[in-house]
């Protein structure tokens, strides 16, 4: 029987309890949270765009486990994919790594001639004390073009708080742009990371509606689009966790307003659509919205009825990083046939858990920041039948002979937009009816069976 | 539309940046080596980050759980010192997940700050009552020193003197037990090693093993921790082994290892050979053990020999002369040079990513075709940098871990994937490497490669070769 440590135990919530129920607390030391720190926060969210230099400032573990680590594809260049580090060894720490930096600046914008560069500080730099702010500076002067420090000590809070440092990092781009040309029927998709191509999916949709799409932030990601993005007239923030930080930012100093969305799911996507349309009061475009999403939904829907079938009344546990795709995944899964018996999130916030807690059945546990040992136990307790998670829970399901569908950033199908939903369903359906769970352990005694 | 290639410019940077690491970092190498302990749970002395990267970077290896906890820094603790954070940390995994052995491994930030880890780790030990019945082994690996191969070997020598230090008391099977470091292999390769041993009437307390813990069958119930590994018990005991082997051709070029330090402290006879990949090199280990035993190879691991000499034979003007890059881990890169060099193919490039003492010379020690050019050795390399040798040396195979694949696809020359990791396909923690079965093996893979290509490159479309 695994227990729930003490210091976690007001972090797991049974829905229909009179539980009290924390979250947005720094990880317990010793309890294996399946987050990362503050550095990997800040490079996963501008990891995506393609045309800066991006230059991890330390010793070479923090920058060699995250190359090519997403699956966020570029319609162009592709220096991102690569992993650039100052390898700090012993005397660098000793004496310092400002200069290593400094001539490693230099000589990568003079070979990859980078549109930008954004240096990550690692936990030895803030610990020793490196001025980069002061070495950015003096090699965008001369080498005239933007070089951002980006504040990601892995110490400096969790991973969220990375997230804000790197919102902070690609603000020093916005505003610096022509923003003449942009029109007033025109947006800025945030927080999409065109994991698989979903972000030239949803851009295509909002093409087909007759809004222009001004910068996507920071999927496919143009260090010329950020500079620009402030001339757009809404922001749409769907990774709210990560990039509502920047959309608040725009908002305060440009008057653009956000709307938080999502792309995942039938109704999200059409909702998220719509919600743009009427944003806009322009009947023209309110007429394809409604053209395009009943086209799209009786394409998809036949095929996504006949898997409903087979998949009614499965069970599925999810974990991810951000809670506002934790709501979207409940209400697809439930699209399915399938209940959530099991929601959690590394980093959802108060509100976040609020709204997870409305969309769930009574009974379904609520975890945050939850670890491996949890998710096993409850796994095992619902009797679930699909896990959805990223590579770090995919284990535990398999370990135990239970299906899984990765809904994280190595994922290689798209799975936003209503095409994204039509994979999503053909995921769950080919991990749930695939006949290798008969073999599972817990599932058949095979000595027992052949011996009789 | 998705441009698939990105013109590097793939000379060496001059600034000693990096970019696409042919290395990883030194608490990955303790993890590895903790994760092959029985009941053992790691745990980094460090930011949340290193933890979860790692996990994540072998998850993807192994497909296997692995748990990692951490001390989980804050700002306050990079101050202040996280000593208080660590205490509490090993509370809450002994809470978790009831080990026998808890690992601590430091990392940059922890190191950097001037924590005193010996002192902080034996107050916490000191506070832990028998009832707990938990032991501490800590190793000092922060990132700006060596790499992982270097936290693996600096971790096996942590243990054994942690829980080899004095002679306790004498088990039975001592005297027919040999102690083996295997070396950063798969968990086939470290199988494969306790069948050659145990097949010459020995027995093998192996540091690491991890043959189970990271390559195990489905479970019917959650396992806090896998099972298998070795037993501090069986660490203990060492110090009445028969004699210990250490495999890996630079460790004679290290201040100190663990099978050393049994010697002088506890005069274990110590054997040192290379990694046992190709016929040379397994003929040594073998050697090692007949003379260890007294005994010879059982005939049908000779017979393994003999078809891979007889398949040699049946290959030899396929394989010479075709040109192979090798890139990885030091002792691997050595032990794959030696074996293509075996075969008669040319190596024309053996790169790793650290600045391994020795490297060099055991490369050119494992060269058979001494009036053949000799291959760009190269130490401190990074994957542009390989590119770029690639790039000139035009190879007709590469040799490496999944990581090369990159390089493969650009050049269009095939890659055989080997060691660690091999994030691109399944099977990583099976592929075997060692013994004339790996060797038979590789072989069998290499050859067949070069037989592809000339057939599909052929217009006539040979249908026997």
């Amino acid at each position: 029987m695994i227990e729930i440590l003490e210091g976690r135990k007001d972090q797991v919530y049974t829905k229909g309890s009179s539980q009290k129920f924390v979250c947005d607390r720094k990880s317990l030391t010793g309890s294996v949270s399946q987050r990362a720190c503050a550095f990997c926060g800040s490079r996963v969210v501008l990891y995506p765009i393609a045309d800066a230099l991006h230059l991890v400032h330390g010793p070479i573990g923090c920058a060699v486990y995250n190359w090519d680590i997403r699956g966020a594809l570029s319609s162009g260049p592709q220096l991102h994919r690569n992993s650039f580090s100052t390898d700090m060894k012993e005397l660098d720490v000793v004496y310092g790594g400002e200069k290593k930096l400094e001539a490693s600046l230099i000589e990568l914008i003079d070979k990859y001639d980078p549109r930008a560069a954004f240096v990550y500080s690692t936990c030895i730099v803030g610990v020793i004390g490196d001025d980069v702010e002061r070495v950015c500076k003096k090699v965008a002067q001369e080498k005239s073009i933007p070089v951002i420090p980006v504040q990601s000590e892995g110490f400096r809070g969790t991973k969220k708080s990375g997230y804000q440092a790197a919102c902070e990092a690609a603000y020093r781009l916005v505003g610096t742009g022509d923003t003449t040309e942009i029109s007033e029927h025109s947006i800025n998709i945030l927080g999409d990371f065109n994991i698989a191509g979903e972000t030239w999916m949803v851009r295509d949709y909002f093409k087909q509606m007759g809004v222009e799409v001004v910068a996507t932030i920071t999927g496919d990601g143009r260090v010329d689009e950020l500079r620009k993005c402030h001339g757009a007239s809404l922001n749409l923030v769907q990774c709210s966790g990560s990039m509502t930080h920047l959309a608040k930012l725009l908002e305060r100093d440009h008057s653009i307003p956000l709307k938080r969305v999502s792309f995942f799911g039938i109704e999200d996507t059409a909702e998220a659509l719509y919600e743009t349309a009427r944003h806009f009061g322009d009947d023209q475009i309110m007429q394809r919205t409604q053209e395009l999403v009943s086209s799209e939904i009786a394409r998809i829907m036949p095929e996504i009825r006949r898997m409903r079938k087979r998949l009614e009344g499965c069970k599925a546990a999810l974990y991810v990083g951000g809670a506002f795709k934790a709501f979207s995944l409940v209400r697809a899964l439930s699209n399915l046939g399938i209940k959530t018996v099991l929601a959690g999130t590394q980093t959802g916030s108060e509100e976040d858990y609020e709204q997870l807690r409305e969309i769930c059945d009574p009974g379904t546990i609520i975890v945050d920041d939850s670890n491996p040992l949890e998710l096993a136990k409850y796994v095992l307790e619902k009797d679930v039948d699909i896990f959805i998670g990223g590579v770090k829970e995919r284990p535990i399901a398999y370990k135990l002979g239970i299906g899984f569908c990765d809904h994280n950033h190595e994922r290689k199908t798209p799975l936003a937009g209503f095409e994204g939903m039509l994979n999503f369903a053909r995921e769950v359906y080919a991990t749930a009816v695939s006949p290798v769970w008969q073999f599972a352990p817990r599932r058949s005694a095979w000595r027992e069976e052949s011996a009789s | 539309m998705i441009a698939m290639t990105e013109d590097l410019d793939t000379n060496r940077y001059k600034s000693g940046a990096t970019c696409n690491a042919c290395k990883l970092c030194t608490p990955l190498g303790a993890c590895m080596v903790y994760a092959g302990i029985k009941n053992c749970v790691p745990i980094l002395h460090g930011s949340q980050g290193c933890s979860t990267y790692i996990r994540r970077y072998m998850i993807s290896h192994f497909r296997e759980p692995v748990d990692i906890a951490s001390s989980s820094f804050t700002e306050e603790d990079t101050v202040y010192g996280g000593a208080k954070n660590l205490a509490l940390g090993i509370k809450n995994l002994i809470a978790q997940y009831h080990p026998e052995v808890i690992g601590v491994a430091t990392t940059c930030l922890s190191e950097t700050i001037g924590e005193d880890i010996p002192g902080i780790v034996g107050e916490i030990k000191r506070g832990l009552t028998s009832k707990e019945g938990v032991e501490l082994v800590q190793v000092s690996t922060p990132s700006y020193t060596g790499t992982h191969t270097d936290g693996f070997h600096a971790t096996c020598l942590a243990l054994v003197q942690e829980f080899a230090k004095e002679k306790s008391h004498q088990p039975e099977n001592a005297s027919r037990t040999v102690a083996l470091f295997p070396g950063m292999l798969s968990p086939a390769d470290f199988r494969h090693y306790r069948e050659l041993i145990e097949s010459l009437g020995l027995e093998c307390t192996m540091l690491p093993d991890y043959s189970d813990t990271l390559d195990g069958g489905a479970w019917a119930d959650y396992h806090r921790i896998p099972e298998g590994g070795t037993s501090k018990e069986a660490i203990a005991a060492i110090p009445y082994a028969l004699a210990s082997i250490e495999c890996g051709a630079t460790l004679p070029h290290y201040k100190q290892t663990a099978g050393r330090w049994l010697k002088q402290r506890h005069s274990v006879a110590h054997h040192a050979t290379g990694l046992p990949i190709g016929i040379r090199e397994t003929d040594s280990f073998i050697a090692a053990l007949e003379h260890i035993s007294g005994k010879s190879l059982p005939a049908y691991l000779d017979a393994e020999r003999g078809r891979l000499t007889d398949s040699l034979f049946d290959a030899h003007k396929y394989l010479f002369g075709k040109r192979v890059a090798i890139y990885g881990d030091p002792d691997m890169v050595i032990g794959l040079t030696s074996m293509v060099s075996e075969f008669g193919m040319t190596p024309v490039l053996c790169a790793t990513g650290g600045k391994t003492p020795g490297f060099k010379e055991e490369v050119e020690r494992v060269l058979m075709l001494k009036d053949e050019p000799a291959p760009e050795i190269v130490a401190g390399a990074d994957h542009v940098n390989i590119h770029h040798h690639c790039e000139a040396l035009q190879p007709d195979i590469i040799i490496g871990s999944s990581k090369g694949y990159k390089i493969s696809r650009a050049l269009n020359i095939p890659l055989i994937r080997v060691g660690f990791p091999v994030h691109d396909r399944m099977g990583g923690q099976r592929l075997l490497h060692i013994g004339y079965r790996g060797a038979q093996r590789l072989f069998d893979q290499i050859v067949n490669t070069v037989l592809d290509q000339k057939q599909a490159a052929n217009e006539v479309g040979y249908t026997y070769l």
